[in-house]
């Protein structure tokens, strides 16, 4: 049996009196990756941001590797640490070059030496293509890019899973692989993650469990496979349905023949 | 025609009346200036505060700064202080008063403006990588808040400097005042006297004000790059 990194035991979450998130109940084991999908206002994106304590929660348990999260005084701070986290909106600090921006988090939070930091940042900056990047300032990149070094600020600090709220939501269609290649790349290494995404063609590739969430709660958890070709639930088939498109024919008159039914 | 500058210039205690006059006008720029960033940095951080009774105590005073005019509080303060509340101050006093009530308000609404406008994500992703609520400010949202102030900063100062003159109105001997007494007198046998006169004031001014704009131009091309 293998470990739990993430444990989720009847999660409710409200902005003021509307509760967007009811019961939620998930576990994420090491390694793992979960899909969560679902239409937009299910809950998705604020259920990973509850996790990384973004949104406070009013009723229920979050444990990391076994200790609560949610119980007791938190240091935030020290827990965020151990989970990485990259967003919708292109969210580098603009006033830092792309270094500068991978190294504070390490540096300043985590207090470690700025030798080691720096080299394995030069590693991990290496692999998602960007290395002669590392003096850009944020205005000089494309928004795949960005989103690389955004994924390579939250990796450097050697998190324990990693959380991708929408992150292709915003790049145009061209540059949404390259982001979603660097993803595809962690959960090859073994990363824990949890990614909220549309891109369905990705979340059959990239997740061991696909999470449908609809009304604040997990109407279905399936591997990627079943879930895409028989879902079984009457919510999901809707959900799926929304992305597929009926063919539509214009007649033409000199190929009339083709299009009479 | 060189006599006739020379004779403006050099009779008398012309040239250094006027730079006594330049002296006054620095002290109260660069004492207002100075006091309203510092005054406006506090009042703007209290403008962001979520206490209602703080937020429309802010906005009064900037609102009732904002509609009058300098040359109102200037007379309101210099002649009505002795007579309702018996205080006497100078009319340096007053006019340093007055500016620094002004340039406190306006400072205050751009520091309130730059850290509004901050993307509610930058503090988030601060979060994310695990730094404190302290590290998020020092090292991402004052340093961004600060390039943002800037132009309206550089803007605010000039705007402060090029106003001062109000202050002829309750009687300080700044330059442009002391120019003027010396037009008035020598005018009579020189017909020139107010060009010159004022021609060095406006060399004056810009002296002052101009590299005051380059440097702001100078720090955003910094900046930018």
């Amino acid at each position: 049996m293998a470990q739990h990194v993430l444990e989720i035991r009847n999660l409710h979450k409200s902005f003021g009196e509307r509760e967007v998130i009811h019961g939620l109940d998930l576990d994420v084991r090491k390694g793992e990756v979960v899909v969560v999908i679902g239409p937009s206002g299910c809950g998705k994106s604020t259920l990973l941001r509850c996790i990384n304590g973004l949104e406070p929660i009013q009723q229920g348990e979050i444990r990391l590797n076994g200790k609560s999260i949610t119980s007791g005084k938190i240091k935030w701070n020290l827990v965020r640490q151990q989970i990485g986290m990259v967003f919708q909106s292109y969210d580098l600090f603009p006033h830092m070059n792309v270094m500068e921006n991978i190294l504070l988090g390490p540096l300043k939070a985590q207090g470690r030496k700025r030798e080691d930091v720096e080299a394995e940042a030069e590693a991990l900056l290496a692999r998602v293509g960007l290395l002669d990047r590392k003096g850009s300032f944020p205005s000089q990149l494309s928004g795949g890019q960005k989103q690389r070094v955004a994924i390579v600020r939250a990796l450097c600090m050697k998190p324990e899973m990693m959380l991708f709220d929408e992150v292709t939501a915003s790049l145009d269609p061209e540059m949404v692989r390259e982001v979603l290649d660097v993803i595809l790349g962690l959960a090859d290494e073994g990363m824990t993650m949890m990614i909220v995404t549309h891109e369905m063609a990705f979340a059959k590739a990239v997740a061991d469990r696909v999470i449908f969430m609809d009304g604040g709660v997990v109407v279905e958890s399936a591997k990627p496979e079943a879930f895409f070709a028989q879902p079984q639930t009457d919510r999901a088939r809707k959900f799926l349905n929304t992305f597929q498109f009926n063919e539509v024919r214009h007649c033409l008159e000199e190929d009339d023949d083709e299009c009479l039914p | 025609m060189l006599d006739s500058v020379a004779s403006i210039f050099l009779s008398g205690r012309n040239m250094s009346r006027l730079m006594e006059g330049l002296a006054v006008t620095l002290e109260i720029s660069v004492i207002s200036v100075v006091l309203s960033m510092l005054l406006g940095i506090f009042v703007g951080l209290a403008m962001t505060s979520r206490n209602r009774l703080v937020l429309a105590g802010t906005r009064i005073y900037l609102e009732i700064i904002r509609v009058m005019p300098i040359l109102v509080l200037l007379f309101l303060f210099y002649y009505s202080l002795s007579k309702i509340w018996g205080i006497n101050l100078s009319a340096m006093s007053v006019a340093i008063l007055v500016f620094t009530l002004w340039g406190t308000a306006e400072m205050a609404d751009l520091v309130r403006g730059a850290i509004t406008s901050m993307p509610r994500h930058q503090r988030e992703s601060g979060r994310a990588i695990g730094l404190t609520e302290s590290q998020i400010n020092r090292y991402i949202i004052i340093p961004q808040a600060v390039r943002r102030l800037l132009p309206g900063v550089i803007n605010l100062t000039t705007r402060m400097i090029k106003t001062t003159p109000f202050v002829f109105f309750i009687n300080v001997p700044d330059l442009v005042k002391v120019g003027q007494q010396i037009v008035e007198i020598t005018g009579m046998r020189n017909a020139m006297a107010s060009f010159w006169v004022y021609g060095l004031i406006f060399l004056i001014y810009f002296i002052i004000c101009y590299p005051i704009s380059c440097f702001s131009v100078y720090l955003e091309r910094k900046w930018e790059s």
